[in-house]
């Protein structure tokens, strides 16, 4: 639908509760993306017991969060993801869930199957909506970037799913330099399984602040994906990712506003919220939801989200044109390319982003706070670890379920 | 007949949330998210179970006979989209 101006500023002072959230249930992952924006690998010794994620599902309903964005890590390969799922749709909130495809089973994608066409249609709350990643439409371009096999298990997943009889699951694409050219060709994927397509963005976060400068597409790459997007919009689904390519002129669709705070946000496997997925950095921490006043008090009391919620500065934007439609695009792609929060995207359309980009001096960027890469992984220096993992979750997370 | 002449509740599937500008109205099933853009929209949509009609629910929320066209074409398209479900009985 068509937002009124006055509406998205009501979104910008914040409302009483997110519409949805992110939240990471685990940091273990069976995979290691080089671009992971939450730097998962290894499960967290604080991660959130049974218990206590029930209590925040609990808080999430009495607040009416409609549905909740579940991913990790790896979020099936937690031994009560079901028992979670089961929990959250009986209590009214709504799961979509991103997995790579390692536990989409036939016998999980007949569950699925049996959970969206309920006898009389879906009961309030009760659905489960999966999202398979996959970020080539080649196993070459795929591989290289989420690991060796990980094509082949999302097309498992898919064909699982499709077989099942599930419609409309969302194949869900990072855009980067080397995927932009095989739009159409996600596009026939999806088709193929009876799948929506789903684009987002490439952001600087986790181990994505290492390898955003050889991945994050080209200006004439953005507008293509724009032009593309223009055209294919209607069937595409893109979680308002995009918002800063509205400085080319025309909106696409959805709120196109950063939502950070104000109507999103992220709760991460140990219960720290968020102000946005993108933004696991402790300068973007507004609590935990262990915290006295749990998760509503994080979301109403938090200083930092209050701060959001108040008067932006547009800064070295103000004068710009297209302001008032790309509103100085994603604070978590700035901050992680150690770009002023008050000035342009690193990916701004008009092109101020790169000239920023080029007085930042190397290396002064802000490094992501939490690392759980796993050792011999690709990636990142360790930086600062709050806390320590035990010896005993420095496996393969996979080993822990299977027992 | 217009939509304003017809008996209307809420689908089984919809949650409604008031917010200070009006409130979300979500459908689980189409998983459409809607926004009712005032709080008198709000009042009209969580009075329609009880009214004889839309047209009543709306005078009960103090809709004047000048503003009803915009609140006739917001029900429509409630309706249209769901969110609406013609009461029987």
């Amino acid at each position: 639908m068509s937002v009124a101006v006055p509406l998205v500023e009501h979104f910008a002072h914040g409302l009483d509760a997110p519409i949805c959230l992110t939240w990471e249930l685990t940091y273990a992952c069976n995979l290691a993306c080089r671009h992971c924006l939450s730097s998962s690998g290894r499960r967290d010794p604080a991660e959130l017991s049974t218990a206590e994620a029930k209590a925040v599902i609990d808080e999430l309903e009495r607040m009416q969060v409609f549905y909740v964005n579940i991913g990790g890590g790896e979020p099936t390969i937690r031994p009560d993801f079901w028992e979670l799922v089961d929990y959250a749709t009986a209590h009214h909130v709504g799961v979509k869930f991103s997995t790579n495809g390692v536990r989409i089973t036939p016998e999980v994608a007949a569950r699925l199957a049996a959970s969206a066409r309920g006898p009389g249609g879906v009961p309030r709350g009760g659905y489960v909506d999966v999202q398979i990643s996959l970020d080539g439409a080649t196993a070459e371009v795929n591989d290289a970037v989420r690991g060796e096999g990980s094509y082949a298990m999302a097309v498992r997943a898919m064909e699982n799913l499709a077989a099942a009889g599930v419609v409309g699951f969302k194949l869900s694409v990072v855009c980067t330099r080397h995927n932009i050219g095989q739009l159409d060709a996600f596009q026939a994927i999806a088709d193929r399984y009876g799948a929506q397509l789903r684009l987002t963005r490439l952001r600087p976060s986790g181990r994505g602040a290492d390898v955003w400068g050889e991945l994050h597409p080209t200006a004439a790459q953005q507008r293509q994906l724009y032009d593309w997007l223009l055209t294919h919009g209607e069937r595409v689904l893109t979680g308002d990712s995009f918002f800063h390519l509205a400085g080319y002129g025309e909106s696409l669709p959805g709120l196109n506003l950063c939502g950070a705070g104000r109507v999103v946000c992220l709760i991460d496997p140990v219960g720290d919220v968020y102000a946005c997925p993108f933004a696991i950095h402790d300068a973007f921490r507004a609590g935990n939801v262990r915290d006295a006043g749990g998760f509503a008090g994080v979301w109403r009391g938090s200083a930092l989200f209050r701060s959001l919620r108040g008067p932006q500065a547009a800064g070295a934007c103000a004068a710009c044109s297209a302001y008032d439609s790309c509103r100085g695009g994603c604070m978590a792609a700035k901050f992680f390319t150690g770009l002023p929060l008050d000035g342009p995207d690193p990916e701004c359309v008009k092109g101020f982003g790169e000239l920023g980009l080029s007085n930042v001096e190397p290396g002064s960027a802000p490094r992501p706070s939490l690392d759980h890469s796993r050792a011999g992984g690709s990636v990142v220096p360790v930086v600062l670890q709050r806390r320590r993992p035990d010896r005993a979750c420095d496996e393969n997370p996979l080993a822990l379920v299977l027992r | 007949m217009s939509v304003l002449d017809q008996r209307w509740e809420l689908a089984p599937q919809v949650s409604v949330r008031p917010e200070a500008f009006g409130a979300l109205i979500y459908h689980f099933g189409t998983r459409r998210l809607s926004f009712l853009k005032d709080r008198r929209l709000l009042a009209v949509v969580q009075g329609l179970g009880d009214a004889p009609t839309a047209r009543q629910a709306c005078a009960r929320a103090g809709i004047g006979p000048s503003e009803l066209r915009t609140y006739e074409r917001a029900l429509a398209r409630l309706a249209e989209t769901d969110m609406l479900r013609e009461r029987v009985g």
